[in-house]
């Protein structure tokens, strides 16, 4: 057969200084992408591997490795970005769909980065949060749909009518969906850690729950998804909460197949499939055609789960979300979770992961509006995620309507994660985004977990700090607090979907 | 040592009969409860020991039995709605009627034995257990059934099944009996195969077996004929038995005709699909 392989110049290029270069052979062990090697005279480093992960680099004791942008350039092309020149080289080479990890990197605007936050002057004060009470417990699940306070006896008596399970959170946020496949096992086990000190929840992914991690079940939403992959009565009846995925936003639309060598041991027992077996989670659910369909299997958990803990819905964000969501809020879930455009994946084709769904801030705000026009905000509560990357992000999703932010990629950089985007080949140096024994010992989860506490402690710190600045003493009533916000970005469109008056406008016409 | 009398068989009897909790699907007005106030009373018996419930008059309430665990015995008379025995993991229900949709779903371990038709996706997803039933299936049945280690799940239909059947099958072993064949088929032939088309499309593990053959077209995508020999009927032996043992059919009818079997033409369907390179 004739090699028809069409080798492209470097994306990256790699120089060793030969001048501090004292051949310890460090990066040749440390590098996963066969970059370096060590030819009995020196180092010699094949660039058109490199990812840019930084091992190398970070692990060499005299600095001498330096990774710089391809040296070789493309003719400049106003539009046919070398990006897009790349696709099709590689596609000519081999005929394959483009897979690729993370979430989506082509430079979407930002809306976040278009939105100021309201501070309080004189009229309405601000409040020290260092020292007064400001809250940021937060419940997920159903809320009854009023309260008769009376006096009973000369006491004072609250009626709630039903009581329906809820979540509480120390912090409004939660660790989104990923499984142990997708990341490793000393990932899994830094995340469960920190969740449980901070007191926040985090899903477990399709893909079941290893045995191991049955001991952080507090803190644990069970994903059911349309594989059912691990799905038994344990993994539904000893957790925190249930939720269906009907969507993510790093694929909407798209199903999972987590390819048989990646089926090791560790997985199979996880997953509950043999060793060396695709993984084939199909597109939708099979039992779910309909928001009726849905209601059924809604149903189905909660009688499953005795009505223990709530069940939530998670989309991808698209077009249709808000409709969507109000079905979805009739059809009897507690919670939904929205997964914006920019959110991530382990493993996603490449023209679903940057091309199909909407960004988080836009779906956010038409849900939480289209849900209380119904009047039936108070049956769900919103988890919004997909490019929620620090506390500006947290405090401004949930003014936008969120009760609590989703979390993932922040918490994969924050175990120190490069964001090359990589995870897909599961060859992770960092030791996150594989499942390579010798790799995965690489991520100290002890350490791992004490940055993670750390992010979220800060994170909480800096919510605490804008709510006081704003005046609110509870991060409750932050929750679609649009007149909060501001819009400066170039689009009346957007702060009008949003709901967001432009800067320069008062609080009131 | 015990002596085994014709009294101790009665006085065991006697024992089993003490256990059994019958309950009424309706309420005190006669409507159907709700699905939750009478899988309630289901989990309470359950709790309470009984090792025999006999649910009555039952009128479409749905996920009977849902997550219920341990080895005891759940009869239903009437029509169970849809979902019975959903994520269940041990009990065996015997439905004396027919099972609406997606019985079984989910299933871990245990028994559903249906003595009318089941229809739609029955067994979607099962990873263990086993489903026999009497009569016909609609669509998608056995779809996505897994095995893992000891569990491996098992749907037997008497009578013929419609498209899709074993659709993304992963594992188990799904069987159509095609009973009364003759008597189904219509003026036109509609019905005169024991399975419809699109027959295992996207399977990767696991087998089907049909009594009896269907056209080649039938078949879906990644499906393939494979000869049905010694080691599949070994493998379908003893569950035709318990099928046999069920409703009532003698094995040299259910060995009447030759067995077709369909099997993945591959483990990995999709390798070489994708391509992951940095660009």
């Amino acid at each position: 057969m004739v090699d028809i392989y069409h080798e492209i110049a470097p994306r990256f290029q790699v120089e060793i200084d030969r001048e501090k270069c004292r051949l310890c052979e460090r990066c040749t062990v440390n590098c996963t992408y066969d970059v370096h090697s060590f030819n009995g005279e020196r180092i010699v480093s094949k660039s058109e591997n490199c990812v840019a992960c930084q091992r190398c680099a970070t692990m060499c004791p005299q600095e001498a490795i330096s990774i710089s942008p391809g040296k070789v350039t493309f003719a400049p092309h106003g539009t046919y970005s070398d990006r897009i020149r790349r696709i099709i080289y590689e596609q000519a080479s081999t005929g394959g769909v483009m897979l690729a990890g993370s979430g989506t990197d082509l430079p979407y605007r930002v809306i976040f980065d278009d939105l100021l936050l309201d501070a309080a002057q004189v009229t309405n004060p601000s409040i020290d949060p260092l020292r007064e009470p400001v809250e940021t417990v937060t419940y997920l699940g159903r809320k009854p749909e009023r309260m008769r306070v009376g006096r009973d006896d000369g006491k004072l008596s609250v009626d709630r009518g039903a009581d329906y399970p809820n979540v509480k959170l120390s912090t409004p946020i939660v660790v989104g969906h990923m499984s142990l496949g997708s990341i490793s096992y000393n990932a899994c086990v830094a995340i469960f850690r920190a969740a449980r000190e901070v007191g926040i929840m985090v899903g477990t992914g399709e893909g079941g729950l290893h045995p191991d991690f049955y001991e952080y079940a507090e803190v644990i939403n069970s994903e059911v998804a349309s594989g059912r992959f691990g799905v038994d009565p344990r993994y539904l009846k000893a957790v925190a909460a249930l939720e269906i995925k009907i969507g993510q936003g790093a694929k909407p639309g798209h199903g999972g197949h987590l390819p048989g060598e990646k089926v090791d041991p560790l997985i199979s027992e996880t997953r509950m499939i043999p060793k060396g077996s695709d993984a084939l989670s199909p597109y939708p659910h099979h039992d779910i055609y309909s928001i009726e369909d849905l209601a059924q299997l809604v149903g189905a958990l909660k009688e499953a789960s005795r009505y223990r803990v709530p069940v939530g819905v998670k989309i991808a964000a698209v077009h249709n979300s808000a409709p969507i969501a109000s079905g979805i809020a009739r059809a009897g879930a507690d919670f939904i979770t929205l997964d914006g455009l920019r959110g991530g994946t382990g493993a996603a084709p490449r023209i679903i992961r940057d091309h199909a769904g909407i960004p988080i801030e836009l779906a956010v705000a038409s849900v939480d509006k289209r849900l209380r026009e119904e009047g039936i905000r108070h049956l769900v509560s919103i988890v919004a995620g997909g490019s929620i990357r620090y506390a500006a992000d947290l405090v401004k999703v949930i003014a936008l309507g969120a009760d609590a932010a989703m979390v993932g990629q922040a918490v994969l950089i924050a175990m120190g994660c490069r964001s090359c985007q990589m995870c897909h080949l599961g060859n992770c140096s960092w030791g996150i985004a594989t499942q390579r024994p010798d790799l995965v010992r690489r991520l100290d989860a002890d350490i791992a977990a004490a940055r993670l506490v750390n992010v979220f402690r800060a994170w909480t710190e800096e919510l605490r700090e804008i709510l006081g600045a704003l005046g609110i003493d509870s991060v409750e009533s932050l929750v679609g607090n649009r007149d909060r916000l501001r819009y400066v970005g170039p689009n009346p469109k957007i702060a009008d979907i949003l709901g967001v008056k432009h800067a320069g406008e008062p609080w009131s016409d | 040592m015990v002596e085994v009398t014709e009294n101790l068989f009665a006085e065991i009897e006697t024992a089993i009969e003490a256990d059994v909790k019958e309950i009424s699907a309706l309420d005190a007005r006669g409507e159907p409860k709700s699905y939750r106030s009478l899988n309630e009373e289901v989990h309470r018996a359950a709790a309470a020991g009984y090792d025999v419930i006999r649910l009555y008059d039952v009128h479409g309430q749905r996920f009977l039995a849902a997550g219920l665990e341990g080895y005891l015995r759940l009869e239903v008379h009437g029509t169970p709605g849809n979902d019975l025995g959903v994520f269940m993991d041990g009990p065996t229900i015997e439905v004396f009627g027919s099972a609406q949709d997606q019985a079984g779903n989910t299933m871990n371990g245990g028994k559903i034995v249906v003595h009318g038709n089941a229809w739609d996706v029955t067994g979607l997803a099962a990873r263990g257990g086993k489903i026999f039933v009497r009569g016909d299936g609609g669509y998608r049945i056995g779809i996505h059934m897994k095995e893992f280690r000891r569990h491996r799940p098992v749907v037997v239909y008497g009578g013929r099944v419609r498209e899709f059947f074993g659709e993304y099958m992963a594992g188990g072993v799904l069987v159509a009996l095609g009973l009364d064949l003759h008597a189904a088929a219509d003026a036109r032939g509609a019905g005169r195969h024991v399975a419809g088309p699109n027959l295992g499309t996207g399977i990767h593990g696991g087998a089907i077996y049909l009594r009896g053959d269907v056209p080649d077209y039938y078949l879906g995508v990644g499906a393939v004929k494979r000869p049905f020999d010694e080691r599949d009927r070994k493998a379908l032996e003893p569950v035709l038995r318990e099928f046999g043992e069920h409703f009532d059919v003698p094995p040299d009818v259910l060995w009447a005709k030759p067995f077709t079997k369909i099997a993945p033409a591959s483990a990995r369907p999709y390798r070489g699909y994708y391509c992951g390179k940095l660009i």
